[in-house]
């Protein structure tokens, strides 16, 4: 009995075991909002159908991301930090930074607007009238792009956000929506992810549109010389493919059957200047 | 309430339209922990029973190990296998990361102590007189072990309702390990998190109930075989 247990147990091992040679697995490091709203689900069969190749996606926070990809633990970075992305290209642990897309972050909150921030045109303001009123704010506190986003404008809001007033949720975009809506409180969020969950909560966008609130996603490959065993053709064949003509386009339509608006706006081809 | 209402309709719907993704999610599921529990069974029920009969100084000292290993958290679990199956890892070069593989690895690691626990305990239960007579009776050491084995098998099926229990309901691990890669690595557990993560509140709630089904389903079947042994 024990035995015919154990051959099959052996032998489930054996089928379950990756079968492909390591050249055609490309790793790819990316953050949770490229994963929840769905844009992965539909970019990666393309990729897999058009070159062969097999994605396996960590989806983790952008700070995470690029710290994995550092270590030569993945072949490619589909990230949204851009401070962070330039320190690890300036290290040369990253290299050939090309931006792919951007959407935009939304300052929301509950509706009686205790901080009175409604329709302010700068964020940063809208923060400082928040600190100032101690009125409650969720941050992700995870490293994740948008933490490392609102991170900046405390910062050039001369601010350190500190208190009873500042909570931290240590979670992704959802769960933190989901602790914002329940304490009545201010957040930043990813336009996607807010759109996703407009059943859910009721928490109106208070400050938009200001150039600090741009998120940009941008690819890039992992240096060879980061760590072992990085495939290096295979990273670079995902990050071709992201910024190619007929990817970009697929990002341009994607989430209009399901929001009515598109969640990224394509930008293969610019630079950081031509978005300032 | 409304809501798990929903979450039941939807797990029904699911199942029933016989939803691809869904059903290869529960399979990966069980398979990946069935494998894990029997070979935990298969290192958990030697060291266990070893560990039983044996006397020699700092077994104490190893049996706190063990019974500290039965409540070892999958997330720290997942953190040293991700850890050492990294491409700069001591396992590196079998790039096992993110595959089912490594998922059965870290499960393994978490159902092997409670299946050593357990044997532990289900060996030391059959009185002590019982094995003097059987060497008294002329049994070889090897027939002595085999039939204190037989003896204590009822109380064993729980240990591999307890192994199965506890490592095709830990997403700690699994998430690290395996990544949560759609089509690859993708488990009920992890499933779960994602769609919450997503706000697919109803399709989270679906496959939990899923799991929850799967997991008596297994039940039921391993305390039949107990009962009906039993009786």
């Amino acid at each position: 009995m024990l035995a015919r247990l154990l051959l099959v147990a052996l032998c489930s091992v054996w089928l379950t075991a990756p079968a492909q040679a390591q050249s055609t697995n490309v790793i790819l490091s990316t953050t949770t909002s490229t994963q929840d709203s769905g844009l992965l689900d539909v970019l990666v069969p393309m990729f897999e159908k058009k070159t062969g190749m097999s994605v396996k996606t960590v989806s983790v926070g952008t700070g995470q991301a690029l710290a994995l990809a550092a270590r030569g633990e993945a072949d490619v970075a589909l990230v949204h930090a851009p401070s962070l992305e330039r320190k690890y290209v300036d290290e040369g642990k990253m290299q050939n930074r090309r931006l792919v897309m951007y959407n935009d972050f939304i300052i929301i909150g509950p509706e009686d607007d205790p901080a009175k921030i409604k329709g302010m045109p700068r964020a940063v303001d809208a923060l400082k009238r928040i600190a100032e009123t101690q009125s409650r704010f969720v941050s992700r506190g995870d490293k994740s792009g948008t933490h490392l986003l609102e991170l900046g404008l405390w910062k050039q809001a001369g601010i350190e956000p500190k208190g009873t007033w500042y909570i931290e949720s240590g979670q992704g975009m959802g769960q933190t929506l989901g602790v914002a809506n329940e304490r009545r409180a201010y957040t930043i969020a990813d336009r996607g992810t807010w759109l996703a969950f407009q059943k859910r909560i009721n928490l109106p966008i208070l400050v938009e549109k200001d150039k600090p609130l741009l998120n940009i996603y941008s690819v890039m490959e992992v240096n060879p010389a980061s760590g072992p065993r990085v495939n290096v053709a295979g990273g670079k064949a995902f990050a071709d493919f992201m910024v190619s003509p007929e990817t970009q386009a697929a990002i341009r339509a994607f989430g209009v059957d399901k929001f009515g608006q598109a969640l990224f706006v394509p930008i293969a081809g610019k630079t950081d200047a031509d978005l300032q | 309430m409304e809501l798990i209402g929903q979450g039941v309709f939807e797990a029904v719907r699911l199942l029933l339209a016989g939803d691809r993704e869904v059903w290869s999610v529960t399979w990966l599921s069980l398979r990946i922990s069935a494998t894990a529990t029997l070979l935990a069974l298969a290192c958990g029920i030697p060291l266990g029973t070893a560990l039983a009969l044996s006397r020699f100084t700092g077994r104490g000292f190893l049996i706190s190990l063990v019974n500290t290993g039965m409540g070892l958290p999958p997330v720290v679990v997942g953190l040293f296998v991700t850890i050492v199956l990294w491409r700069s890892g001591v396992l590196g070069f079998l790039e096992l990361l993110y595959t089912p593989t490594a998922m059965i690895l870290a499960q393994l690691v978490i159902a092997a102590p409670i299946v050593i626990g357990l044997t532990l305990a289900a060996m030391q239960q059959i009185p002590d007189k019982f094995r003097l007579q059987l060497l008294a009776l002329g049994a070889s050491r090897r027939q002595m072990v085999w039939t204190l084995l037989k003896e204590a098998r009822l109380p064993m099926l729980a240990a591999v309702m307890a192994g199965f229990g506890a490592v095709i309901s830990e997403v700690g691990a699994s998430l690290m390990v395996g990544g949560n890669i759609k089509g690859s690595t993708r488990v009920l557990t992890t499933a779960t998190v994602l769609e919450t993560s997503k706000g697919n509140f109803d399709v989270a709630i679906a496959l939990s109930l899923i799991l929850l089904v799967l997991m008596f389903l297994v039940n039921w079947a391993l305390t039949w075989i107990q009962q009906r042994r039993a009786g």
